[in-house]
């Protein structure tokens, strides 16, 4: 089992709030890995930080041996890290199909797109496979703002994929939608985990991510506390002080 | 469909081409060939700031860049007007790229109203140094090679040069719309952050739109320095031109291939029109205010985007009884 990415004792404060401090998190190759925490502990910072969003104080991120730190979020993107957001983005005025093929490109230089058209047969192919994974194909040629929250997700989690990323981050994939939802994207994850996809979530619904999850850290006031199996850090007393026992409110929301 | 609107496309093309030996009068001729210089502006000018969001209100200085390089290479290669000085018409639409190069190095580092308050402001630099500088003869202006043509006939070659411009910032805008560059500035439009998290090189995609949109408009401030004869730094670089243009893009339908074309054939013809009528009044003013107005309270997103949806929902209407057409999809 190697280490497919790591952040290695990240630091980020923004004006007078310490959203990450000395923070170390590691994802092994083909697994699925959670971090939670309490609002404000700064997971979103941590997923920022290691796309690019964000450039870290101090610390280093490394992806498949290579040093990521400061790397733009297209160039991180190329190499194979890719996202979701807390609030869904999508592209709402062009068609949900054009939203998969912004993504298929990856690593192309942008004088290429220049020259050539929108999408190669073998990419809106590709692209239409991707909707079809998450049920969108029939809604392929609707502007992608005309669908309901949970079918943005859906999309999101589409496009990422449809450009064969390593490593997939995924902020609160759960958030805001119906358990059926839920539960198809849990199977969704499950299903790529099984080709391979390495996955790491946010999330606050804690039985989505006990019952998906290999392995998983535990975030509090800006550092990692605990990583480990479900299980074992469920029954940590440090966790359970931090979710339960300390007032963990004052340090603002990180989460944008 | 494709067929209907090729045909659409070819009709137009072919009454535009016709224009001028049809209408003989060289007054209208005269707004014909106006209208054409802003209808390829305007369309260009779409091409970037249509697709990705980014409104600029400093075209002028790349109109202004065409002009000048117009005037100043005919005044020193001491050129002996007539229709070899079109030549010159490409080589400033090329000086109006290298300008905005820069401008756009500068300018798209921020974004929204703050990428609209930097245009503006470079705008006024190119047009203060238009002023200031010796080489361009300062306020005076410059007077171009007199062009020789007789005064029947002299409007017939500049209308079939604009009618050319336009004709390459049609297709130049419409290769960009179906290109994969195209997507990539719909995209940024849309959300430049997220874009840029899925591999799209915003700032090299937003450069290169920036500067292939200034191509036409430089061209066309070449044209209109060899059309006027002489130029002045106030009216080459016109802080009403970068208005007008993005005004008449809003109004046709922003981002929209053929709204710019609409609205600056409607609004520079109408212009131009009412100035000639009511020569000593600004009536005109009024009256374009009001349509203006009318447009932008009834159909905000352009006239062409507005009949496409009236066209779309009355088909809907005709063809099913069922209003729920629409397939909802999963779920929540």
């Amino acid at each position: 089992m190697t280490t497919l990415l790591s952040a290695r004792s990240v630091t980020k404060s923004f004006g007078g709030v310490q959203a990450l401090k000395e923070c170390s998190f590691s994802v092994t190759r083909g697994s699925i890995t959670g971090l939670i925490g309490p609002n404000g502990s700064g997971k979103t910072t941590l997923f920022n930080v290691i796309t690019g969003y964000v450039r870290p104080d101090a610390g280093s991120v490394d992806f498949n041996g290579n040093d990521i730190t400061n790397f733009r979020p297209d160039r991180v993107f190329a190499l194979g890290v890719g996202r979701t957001f807390q609030l869904t983005r999508i592209f709402a005025r062009i068609s949900v199909l054009e939203n998969m093929l912004v993504a298929t490109q990856r690593d192309e230089s942008w004088l290429r797109g220049l020259t050539r058209s929108k999408s190669s047969p073998s990419e809106l192919a590709s692209a239409m496979d991707g909707l079809d994974f998450v049920g969108l194909a029939p809604l392929a040629s609707m502007p992608a703002g005309s669908l309901s929250y949970g079918q943005r997700k859906l999309l999101e989690l589409a496009y990422v994929l449809v450009a064969g990323p390593e490593v997939i981050l995924l902020d609160e994939p759960a958030g805001g939608v119906n358990l059926t939802l839920v539960n198809l994207i849990a199977e969704k994850i499950r299903a790529l985990n099984k080709e391979g996809k390495t996955f790491v979530i946010v999330e606050h619904n804690m039985e989505f991510v006990m019952r998906l999850c290999d392995s998983v850290t535990v975030m509090h006031q800006g550092t990692d506390l605990v990583s480990g199996p479900p299980a074992q850090v469920r029954a940590d007393p440090l966790v359970l002080d931090a979710y339960l026992g300390g007032g963990d409110d004052e340090d603002g929301d990180d989460d944008d | 469909m494709v067929r209907l609107r090729a045909g659409l496309w070819t009709a137009a093309l072919v009454i535009f081409a016709l224009f001028p030996e049809v209408v003989t009068n060289p007054a209208f001729r005269t707004i014909a060939v106006y209208t054409l210089m802003y209808m390829a502006c305007a369309t260009s000018w779409n091409m970037f700031s249509g697709y990705s969001g980014y409104v600029a209100l400093g075209s002028a200085a790349f109109f202004g860049t065409g002009a000048y390089t117009m005037a100043l290479l005919s005044i020193h290669l001491h050129m002996s007007g007539g229709a070899a000085m079109f030549w010159l018409v490409p080589v400033g639409g090329l000086a109006a790229m290298v300008a905005a190069l820069f401008v756009g190095l500068v300018a798209l580092r921020v974004r929204r109203h703050t990428f609209v308050v930097i245009t503006i402001a470079i705008f006024f630099v190119f047009q203060l140094a238009a002023i200031n500088m010796n080489y361009t003869g300062g306020s005076s202006g410059l007077s171009l090679p007199y062009v020789p043509w007789m005064i029947s006939y002299f409007d017939v070659p500049f209308y079939y040069v604009a009618l050319g411009i336009v004709i390459v910032a049609v297709v130049l805008s419409s290769l960009v719309r179906r290109s994969r560059f195209g997507l990539q500035l719909l995209a940024i439009r849309d959300d430049e952050d997220r874009a840029l998290g899925l591999g799209v090189k915003v700032f090299p995609v937003k450069l290169a739109g920036f500067v292939l949109a200034s191509f036409c408009i430089g061209m066309a401030g070449g044209l209109y320095a060899m059309f006027q004869g002489s130029i002045y730094p106030q009216f080459a670089f016109d802080p009403i031109f970068d208005i007008s243009i993005a005004l008449m893009a809003f109004f046709g339908g922003f981002g929209t291939l053929l709204g710019p074309l609409l609205g600056a054939l409607v609004l520079e013809s109408l212009q131009q029109y009412l100035t000639l009528t009511f020569s000593n009044g600004s009536l005109y003013l009024i009256l374009e205010g009001a349509l203006l107005l009318f447009v932008i309270l009834f159909m905000p997103q352009g006239i062409v985007v507005y009949v496409q949806q009236w066209w779309v929902n009355r088909s809907l209407k005709a063809t099913t009884v069922a209003p729920d057409a629409a397939p909802s999809g999963a779920s929540s």
